[in-house]
């Protein structure tokens, strides 16, 4: 099979699938089976895609002369692209618990609009220039949009205006206004190792379009432009768990990382006072997001805080301008994603075991959900980075990037972050294990549907495992430079 | 004479023809199948017009025969071919719309009138694009004109009326304005052949006749454009007016007048007198940016949607006519896309309204409560129309605004460039008030249960949502003609 099919396929199965989910809208199961396939199918794919000795590309259309909609892989994305085909289908599963046992109507629309997210994220993650990516940004805002709003309460409505607000304003704002600039400066726009920018154009003009684009990308969500990603936690959580710690997200700060790697340059970028103070901005992000979530009572939203906070991390990498930094970021992209996606899982677990949505009310929860609360512990160590779990690798690189540009202001935060995550996050399967439940625990509570549960002993595996094999994404973000 | 000049003839004579027949018929089901017949007629003729143009070079006519400049020449170049097209191909779609709509907005008496009016309409609209000679330009304008005070009166709000006598008014002073510019340059060249006036008017620049022409000229097109501040007539003839003139006035007949104003500013007096000697550029932009954000602002605040796409009509104006007064290759290459794509893009909004308040009546915002699941397609035809009106990629809408910021930021203006977006990020506002209301608001209690729009609408309404998403993707067509088109309006190119 060539490679230029290969890439229309990672794109054409979750497209089928999100068809193929509304021509089956009366047959809930062979519904949910084909999602499953396709899944797997587009996991298979993509496997295929980043074996590829030399890299494929695939030209879609040409809207703007020179300037088409391509395809085509390289090791930044092939990584995105593998984190997130892997996640769906078990996502899927997962969702197949969750939603049905929790009752939720729409799920025609939820799986359908669910692949088209899907597709949109391959296709940032495939992106051969930063229109391509652009505009796939751009539909990933839009296809998630119903899933943020599904229950149609005003309060997913107003979360809905917020997102798409915030994240729309800010791309259509900035992000094209940059996009359109480079392309008057440069003439192009296709990612290319070491910076598209010719040596005459001023620190000055790149300092403002680094500033356009990383404020742009409100997906990164970075504090101050992160409040739509609370809000967008009013969606079912099988959408936080893979789209609101996974997909969306880490679809931001892949944009700002392949902004900086292959618009700029690290070298370019390293010399910029925008650089700088982009870094420390996102040192900011991090700590304040882990103080609001101290403060999250509501567990979805201590995670969403957690996020923010982790998203730093990977923007902070991305603008240290040092190697290490990049490496640290783009292994903390899989890192992260396996451990937060964990995490949201077991939210979600607990949810439909218990109705309990508050970090309040889980003491004690442990004798009844070990399995649930164990994947918890290991999921919230992993992202504090302590060794045996896969964040200790991206955190090592990242505080190596932060000692090599000598920023080492952002290495202490980063120590501070690490010791504030165990007080927001390992704390509570802690509680669960150790403390009395502070209320009686309601009868007959167990663990969530096998679905349900099994999905999130999967990704909990995934994270144990990522510590003694980090091989594969090592490898790759080793590549990227 | 080129061989196939007839057809430039022949779209003008169809429909002028057709009018009249109609009403000599008198049989509602031949004034359809005639409005039909000859829409589609003009669309095809216009298609291979292009195509000939694009091969040979712009094709002349000399109307019986008597020699330009001294009789009547029709002439089609690029920029002509170009927007007789998308004129043409609307017609024809707003015809095949028309039949169901009709019959539900107009009492069966006036209905045969009615399509002869469209006729007539149609001819007047083609005749401006095809003629070479400035006033007959002028009488078809006004042919143009007088049968869309007609159409908008047939509302069946009885406001349709003032807003009627309201564009009558307006309209009139605009084309006065217009007939005293034309007199004035035909004062000092003698001639009314617009190539002829191109080479007569140098030598002529500095009289203040000449400059007095220029200015009549300009607000009178000025007037028919709609530009900020001169769009009063507007809002309500596009609300009052019935669904089918709405659509076709909003996707024709402004771009019909920007192409007036492109022609005579940038072929007739050239960009030299029209931006250095004259201060068009800095009054177009200037104008414009207040359009864009004042008119923005207005439709978001709008209750009937029909008035909210109205107002968003005279900020997509404005992005013209700053498109225009940017006076670079790019600006007029962004003018002209934005002439295409928003033909598609209020077209579809327009026939897609057509279709809802075929079901609903009035349209206010809170009439389109739960049609999103009532009537899905025509909602989602109103959701893919608003995106493209935002400019959300990979809609039409976005290749003009890639190209508007991209002219801007050559030009160095780079305060437009926030602008332009600011107007997207307003338009975004208003067009997720109506997603909002379509899919979140709770149905209206009421006895009727409302079902999805027959399919003679749909079609026609989803032939241009499509279209909307072609020429978003593939632009060969669209930017390769407006871009020749540009180069050779601003003297660039061949």
């Amino acid at each position: 099979m060539s490679g230029g099919l290969l890439l229309g396929g990672a794109l054409g199965v979750p497209l089928a699938a999100a068809l193929g989910v509304l021509l089956l809208a009366r047959y809930p199961n062979r519904r949910e089976a084909l999602t499953l396939v396709a899944g797997a199918v587009l996991f298979g794919l993509v496997l295929l895609i980043t074996s590829v000795e030399a890299p494929p590309t695939l030209v879609l259309a040409e809207p703007v002369p020179g300037l088409a909609l391509t395809l085509t892989v390289e090791p930044l994305g092939a990584l995105f692209a593998l984190v997130a085909s892997f996640l769906w289908p078990v996502t899927t599963l997962y969702a197949i618990g969750y939603m049905r046992s929790h009752g939720e109507g729409h799920q025609t629309r939820f799986y359908c609009a669910f692949a088209l997210a899907i597709a949109a994220t391959l296709g940032i993650a495939l992106a051969g220039n930063l229109f391509t990516l652009f505009v796939f940004y751009e539909l990933l805002t839009l296809s998630t949009y119903p899933l943020v709003t599904h229950s149609g309460s005003d309060e997913a409505r107003r979360a809905g205006r917020l997102y798409l607000g915030m994240l729309m304003s800010s791309s259509i704002g900035l992000l094209l206004l940059a996009l359109i600039w480079t392309w008057h400066l440069t003439g192009t726009l296709t990612f290319t190792k070491g910076g598209i920018f010719p040596p005459g154009i001023g620190d000055g003009v790149l300092s403002l379009l680094l500033l356009l684009y990383v404020l742009g990308t409100a997906k990164a969500a970075l504090m101050p432009l992160h409040r739509w990603l609370p809000a967008a936690m009013v969606a079912p959580t099988p959408v936080s768990a893979l789209l609101h710690a996974v997909a969306v997200v880490k679809a931001g700060v892949f944009t700002v990382l392949k902004v900086a790697v292959y618009i700029f340059g690290l070298e370019r970028l390293g010399g910029l006072l925008a650089a700088e103070l982009l870094a420390y901005l996102a040192g900011f992000s991090i700590l304040a997001a882990s103080l609001v979530a101290i403060t999250c009572d509501n567990l979805k939203a201590r995670l969403a805080y957690s996020t923010v906070s982790q998203l730093g991390y990977i923007v902070m990498g991305a603008m240290l301008g040092v190697s290490a930094g990049v490496a640290g970021a783009s292994l903390h992209v899989a890192m992260h994603a396996f451990a937060k996606i964990t995490l949201f899982f077991c939210a979600g677990a607990v949810l439909v075991a218990t109705r309990r949505r508050r970090v309040s009310e889980l003491d004690g929860l442990g004798r009844q959900m070990p399995l649930t609360m164990g994947a918890f512990l290991v999921g919230a160590l992993s992202i504090v980075g302590l060794p045996p779990f896969g964040g200790t690798w991206s955190k090592w690189l990242l505080l190596q990037g932060t000692l090599d540009s000598g920023l080492w202001v952002l290495t202490a935060v980063l120590w501070v972050s690490s010791l504030l995550n165990i007080g927001y996050l390992v704390v509570i399967p802690v509680r669960a294990f150790f403390c009395a439940p502070a209320e009686p625990a309601a009868v007959g509570v167990r663990e969530a549907p096998g679905a349900c549960l099994l999905a999130l002993l999967l990704t909990a595996t995934v994270c144990v495992l990522l510590f003694f094999l980090p091989g594969p994404f090592y490898r790759l973000s080793e590549a990227i430079l | 004479m080129n061989a196939p000049g007839p057809l430039a003839v022949l779209v003008v004579i169809m429909p002028l023809l057709a009018a009249p027949l109609c009403v000599l018929i008198g049989r509602i089901a031949v004034a359809r199948w005639l409005a039909l017949l000859v829409g589609w007629a003009s669309a095809a003729m216009a298609l291979t017009l292009l195509a000939v143009v694009e091969a040979n070079g712009p094709l002349s006519y000399a109307l019986g025969d008597w020699a330009p400049p001294w009789g009547i020449e029709y002439r089609l170049d690029r920029l002509g071919s170009y927007v007789l097209l998308i004129v043409t191909l609307i017609t024809a779609l707003v015809f095949s719309f028309a039949p169901r709509s009709v019959d539900r907005e107009i009492p069966e008496g006036r209905q045969i009138p009615f399509y002869s009016a469209l006729l007539l309409a149609a001819a007047g609209l083609n005749g401006i694009v095809v003629t070479g000679d400035a006033f007959n330009l002028f009488v078809f304008l006004e042919i143009s004109s007088l049968a869309s005070y007609a159409l908008i009166s047939q509302g069946y709000d009885r406001r349709a009326l003032y807003a009627s006598f309201r564009y009558l008014m307006m309209g009139t002073i605009g084309a006065t304005f217009i007939l005293i510019g034309i007199g004035f340059l035909y004062m000092m060249t003698g001639t009314l052949n617009m190539q002829d006036l191109a080479q007569r008017l140098p030598a002529v620049f500095d009289t203040r006749t000449v400059r007095a022409g220029f200015a009549f000229l300009t607000v009178g097109i000025g007037l028919k454009l709609a530009i900020f501040p001169l769009h009063l007539w507007l809002p309500n003839a596009y609300a009052f007016a019935p669904a089918v003139v709405s659509a076709l006035l909003a996707a024709t007949s402004t771009k019909v007048a920007v192409y007036v104003m492109l022609r005579f500013t940038y072929d007739v007096f050239g960009q030299e007198f029209a931006f250095v000697r004259m201060p068009l550029g800095s009054i177009l932009m200037l104008l414009g940016a207040v359009g864009i954000v004042s008119a923005s602002l207005v439709a978001v605040f709008q209750d009937n949607v029909k008035r909210m796409l109205a107002y968003s009509s005279v900020a997509q104006l404005g992005y013209m006519a700053l498109a225009m007064g940017l006076a670079n290759r790019t600006g007029v290459t962004a003018a002209l896309l934005h002439l295409f794509n928003h033909a598609l893009m209020k077209g579809a909004l327009f026939l897609a309204l057509g279709a809802l308040s075929y079901r609903v009546g009035t349209l206010r915002i809170g009439s389109l409560a739960g049609l999103g699941r009532r009537m899905p397609w025509s909602s989602a035809a109103l959701v893919i129309g608003g995106l493209s009106l935002v400019g959300v990629p990979p809609t039409a809408g976005f290749i003009s605004k890639w190209y508007l910021i991209l002219g801007a930021l050559e030009s160095g203006w780079w305060p437009l460039a926030l602008l332009i977006l600011a107007g997207s990020l307003l338009a975004l506002v208003y067009v997720w008030r109506l997603v909002e209301a379509a899919y979140f608001a709770r149905p209206l209690p009421g006895p009727t249960e409302v079902s999805e729009a027959p399919l003679t609408l749909l079609l026609p309404v989803w032939a241009l949502v499509l279209a909307n998403l072609y020429f978003g993707l593939n632009t060969s067509l669209t930017v390769g003609i407006a871009q020749r088109a540009a180069a050779q309006l601003t003297g660039a190119g061949p």
